[in-house]
């Protein structure tokens, strides 16, 4: 049985990675404790990977209630995001740790 | 100052509620302090190691690492949760009972108070890296850091008082509703978490299915308002739940009251405990 689900995994694993190998690459810069760009597009009704660059030496938290999104990005790295599938329209995002610059908004259409 | 107070008191403040209502849940089960001292340290402990590692683990399995640890962090509090549920089912009549005749616990040997501890830890481990990694983050900055950081130091003086106050609030329920008001607001708190522990793994792109979103209260109440936020770890309040969240919070309620039911022992003459 934990056999089976973690080579259920694996292979769901496999798959996600195979599926953005293909797919658009999406940015977020995070410098100064600002998102760059500060709206983003994706398609709608799909599940995109946005990978979010940090720049800064400090840590930051990207956060997205409407996304259902919380990850910790470590100082001077980067993460890859799931975001979607998403209806069309806005959805605001922002980094936790410095919330009063660090906003943005992903568009779904 | 202000805003890194904010920043760790809130995180302070969703671990603190749960150290506050478990403390509650247990209250007169002997050897307990001891057992939330261990949870406490182990969690900063915990939370010192993963806001290290937190690099290596956000990069582990193809960059789905830190949402398979927070879904496995969650998903072992909920089983722990209702593991002392279960428990405190079945002995905490006993307890009571000892309480309202000698007036105070009676020492029957330590009970084992794992599960609360390893619930606490996780609490203080999730929260607490969190708090860890801003912290560091601030003092990297160096000089203009001392003010942050004294914010910082008293966010979690803020938190831990909030967490005095759960306490407190929760003793001032009557001995004889305690058991049940802190059992309910146990399974509630972990059916929260379960969902969230499910989003994780939506997240994580392991648990795809049934992902479409039921319902949107954010024009009711947002999410990221203080009130939002303290349901949102008490109850799981999500602003926008997906249906597989539903259907994990309502399974993991029936799943805890099936429990706790069986666990209760059958009803017996009033005869003290002297057969045990």
């Amino acid at each position: 049985m934990r056999k089976a689900l973690f080579i259920i995994g694996l292979a769901g694993l496999l798959a996600v990675g195979a599926e953005s190998a293909r797919a658009q690459d999406y940015v977020l810069t995070i410098k100064d404790h600002r998102f760059t760009p500060t709206e983003l597009k994706v398609p709608a009704n799909k599940r995109v990977q946005v990978t979010v660059v940090n720049d800064d030496a400090t840590p930051e938290e990207f956060e997205s209630h409407e996304m259902k999104v919380e990850k910790v990005i470590p100082g001077k790295s980067k993460a890859t995001v799931r975001i979607g599938p998403l209806k069309p329209g806005r959805y605001p995002f922002f980094g936790e740790f410095h919330e009063a610059t660090a906003k943005g908004t992903v568009i779904a259409e | 100052m202000l805003g890194a107070l904010l920043i760790v008191f809130r995180e302070v403040l969703e671990a603190g509620l749960i150290v506050g209502i478990v403390m509650a849940a247990t209250r007169g089960v002997p050897g307990r302090g001891r057992w939330v001292t261990i949870g406490i340290a182990g969690g900063v402990l915990g939370a010192a190691i993963v806001a290290v590692f937190a690099g290596v683990i956000s990069d582990a399995f193809e960059g789905s690492g830190q949402e398979l640890f927070n879904a496995g962090v969650l998903g072992l509090a909920v089983v722990m949760l209702m593991w002392h549920n279960a428990w405190m089912a079945r002995h905490g009549r006993e307890i009571a009972d000892e309480m309202r005749r000698v007036g105070t616990a009676v020492s029957e040997g330590t009970k084992p108070l794992t599960a609360l501890a390893v619930v606490i830890g996780l609490a203080v481990l999730r929260e607490g890296s969190e708090v860890v990694l801003f912290l560091y983050g601030i003092m990297a900055q160096g000089t203009s850091g001392s003010a942050l950081l004294a914010g910082g130091i008293l966010g979690i003086a803020a938190g831990a008082a909030f967490t005095a106050l759960t306490y407190f609030g929760l003793l001032a329920v009557p001995n004889r509703h305690i058991f049940s008001v802190t059992s309910w607001l146990i399974a509630l708190l972990a059916a929260g978490m379960a969902a969230q522990s499910v989003q994780f793994l939506n997240s994580a792109g392991l648990v795809l299915s049934l992902d479409q979103t039921v319902w949107d209260t954010s024009w009711l109440l947002s999410e990221g308002s203080i009130v939002g936020r303290l349901l949102h770890i008490l109850i799981g309040y999500t602003e926008r739940p997906t249906e597989m969240q539903l259907i994990v919070y309502v399974a993991i309620l029936v799943a805890m009251y099936v429990l706790m039911r069986i666990a209760r022992p059958a009803p017996r003459t009033p005869m003290p405990a002297a057969a045990e």
